[in-house]
């Protein structure tokens, strides 16, 4: 039992930390929670899932048809709503509430366009039958996750680390003001991380549909709230701390749900509010702001 | 605040001024009592009046700690949910009457917010979703099949027993006015002024003498004293309820949305708020509920962008604009 939880933990916290890294990133970039982040998720998702019900094709197809999408949408809305963020007094709380419309009105959307009942795909990513490593036995879609999520994540890590405008991104994390003084394009570096944020999340719901066992409008909430623990137990805005957040979080809902399945709920809440109280600026974070 | 009285700042206001003050202060709590009191001659649905009463005083709790403090409380269900379950408890374990089982539902809510004193630490969206957080785990933790004896876990509570759609309606009556003497009293009060002074800069505030911990966790224990106050009416008047009716997340956002669109930091746009969009759920809502949330999603996007300080900024903006016409005129 101990190695199930284990194997499963890891490689469920891998997908987890995918799924909450374009959250870390938008953090990162524009100071900004974007509470839609969970119904992005669910759109990626549906995605999926038309594409497997209806073309007849492996859902995971959906992954590069939602990426240019996503980030020519993910860019317009900046374009869209910077000036008048731009103009707020309190530009933090205004763009919470923001987000928090705009995840409304994407659920609705969903709602009205695939019902409100939950969607499950009968077929897994690469057939359906189970996996087993050291001797346990998972569902396949459990490795599937992680053989996206693991060169999704360094695709990220690549771009921040090793090109010019994952440069010039970095440099907005650590202050906007001087990213601009040394003549960084500061909108169109935000408006392309703000796209490249809403690909990482609607990526993710291709897998997602697996992991939470289906996709239903009402999901975004609590797929936000569990990317944001795994992100606050990371720290915020650091996106290699997403993926370490997400290995916490997975084993420690796997270990919950062996041993105490009564309980298992409560994991994510608990372990999101200790992190925020004993050490808010997360397990990896270095110089994080409160939001 | 937008609603401010002209002349208050710094020097002293006149004797005329004092008068229309605390008039219009008066007239914020009666008005909606006694417009609420004789709503059911009008309205013979009493359960639809005492949700929409509900909604008014949770539009008035995200006001207080919201609109006084700028703590946005995504998880101010959890009060609602925790008062459902006090006065659940109350009717059911300690064998209270209908009206004394409401008050220790607002008691217990602000048990739960005492316990939660430490999330003010954070600000901004870590206080919300954590907030949130704390909702959902109370949730959980009401709905634990282990609490079964407590609070009947997932299979839900029973108050049939004292169940009466008169006293409850009254007691709703009672709570709205309850809910509009404290947003009064606060906004006149030195801790609504300290809590003003904090939310403008807390630094400043905190050099000119104000606790600004103090403060800050009195708005929150109000605020979660009406939110209980309200999930235990409401708990009285469905008589039969879910741990998911009562901590459903949408009642966070019915407030929040409710308390926006009127206008925060106002005494009556908050309860103007409620009243209308809640009419316009009951319309359109119940039966189609997903272009219901379309439209609330637009609104809150439209009030971000556009108009952050409600439906109370774009009528004192008009009357503003009317008043120097009239001025340039004469």
């Amino acid at each position: 039992m101990v190695l199930y939880a284990l194997i499963a933990g890891v490689l469920i916290g891998l997908f987890y930390g995918f799924a909450a890294l374009g959250l870390s990133l938008a953090f990162g970039v524009l100071r900004v929670v974007n509470i839609a982040h969970g119904d992005v998720i669910v759109l990626g998702s549906y995605l999926a899932y038309e594409l497997s019900t209806q073309a007849h094709i492996n859902p995971l197809f959906a992954i590069p048809i939602a990426v240019p999408l996503a980030v020519a949408l993910g860019m317009a809305f900046y374009r869209f709503v910077a000036p008048s963020l731009g103009r707020s007094s309190d530009p933090e709380m205004v763009s919470l509430i923001l987000f928090f419309g705009v995840s409304q009105v994407i659920e609705a959307l969903a709602t009205i366009g695939f019902s409100v009942n939950q969607d499950t795909l009968l077929t897994g990513p690469i057939g359906n039958g189970a996996v087993r490593i050291l001797g346990q036995s998972f569902p396949n879609y459990y490795p599937a996750a992680a053989a996206v999520a693991v060169p999704g994540a360094l695709l990220v890590m690549f771009y921040l680390y090793r090109s010019r405008l994952g440069l010039a991104t970095r440099a907005l994390m650590s202050s906007r003001a001087d990213a601009m003084l040394s003549g960084i394009d500061v909108d169109r570096t935000s408006a392309l991380s703000f796209g490249i944020a809403l690909a990482l999340a609607a990526s993710a719901g291709a897998l997602s549909v697996y992991v939470n066992g289906g996709v239903a409008p009402t999901d975004g909430p609590g797929l936000t709230t569990t990317a944001f623990a795994v992100v606050v137990i990371g720290g915020l805005g650091n996106p290699g701390g997403a993926l370490v957040g997400g290995l916490v979080f997975g084993l420690a809902e796997q270990f919950a749900q062996s041993y105490e399945p009564n309980w298992a709920g409560l994991v994510p809440y608990v372990l999101l509010l200790a992190v925020m109280l004993v050490k808010p600026e997360g397990l990896l974070g270095r110089r994080v702001r409160y939001a | 605040m937008p609603e401010g009285v002209a002349g208050a700042s710094g020097q002293r206001a006149t004797r005329a001024q004092t008068w229309r003050r605390r008039g219009a202060d008066v007239a914020a709590v009666l008005v909606p009592t006694v417009l609420f009191a004789l709503a059911r001659t009008v309205d013979s649905n009493l359960l639809l009046l005492v949700t929409i009463m509900v909604y008014v005083v949770l539009a008035q709790g995200v006001n207080v700690i919201y609109g006084f403090t700028g703590y946005l409380p995504f998880g101010y269900v959890g009060f609602f949910g925790a008062g459902a379950y006090g006065t659940y408890i109350a009717v059911a374990h300690l064998g209270a009457g209908a009206v004394e089982a409401t008050v220790l539902g607002g008691v217990c809510a602000v048990l739960v917010a005492i316990v939660l004193i430490p999330l003010l630490r954070l600000r901004g969206a870590y206080f919300a979703i954590a907030s949130l957080a704390a909702a959902l785990a109370l949730s959980s933790l009401v709905s634990n099949p282990s609490l079964q004896s407590v609070t009947n876990g997932p299979y839900g509570a029973d108050l049939s027993q004292v169940f009466s759609s008169g006293g409850s309606y009254w007691t709703a009556v009672v709570i709205v006015a309850f809910a509009m003497l404290v947003v009064v009293v606060l906004r006149r009060s030195r801790l609504g002024l300290q809590l003003r002074a904090v939310r403008a800069d807390q630094v400043s505030a905190s050099y000119a003498g104000v606790n600004v911990v103090a403060a800050r966790t009195g708005a929150w224990l109000l605020s979660a004293l009406l939110a209980g106050l309200a999930g235990g009416v409401y708990a009285w008047a469905i008589s039969t309820f879910y741990p998911t009716a009562v901590f459903d997340t949408t009642i966070s956002l019915f407030a929040i949305v409710f308390a926006l669109f009127g206008g925060v930091g106002t005494v009556l746009g908050p309860v103007v708020g409620a009243v209308v969009l809640y009419y316009v759920y009951n319309a359109i809502g119940v039966n189609d509920p997903q272009y219901f949330q379309l439209i609330f999603g637009v609104v809150i996007v439209v009030i971000a962008l556009f108009l952050p300080g409600g439906l109370a900024a774009v009528l004192l903006g008009a009357r503003r604009r009317l008043a120097t016409r009239g001025a340039d005129a004469g």
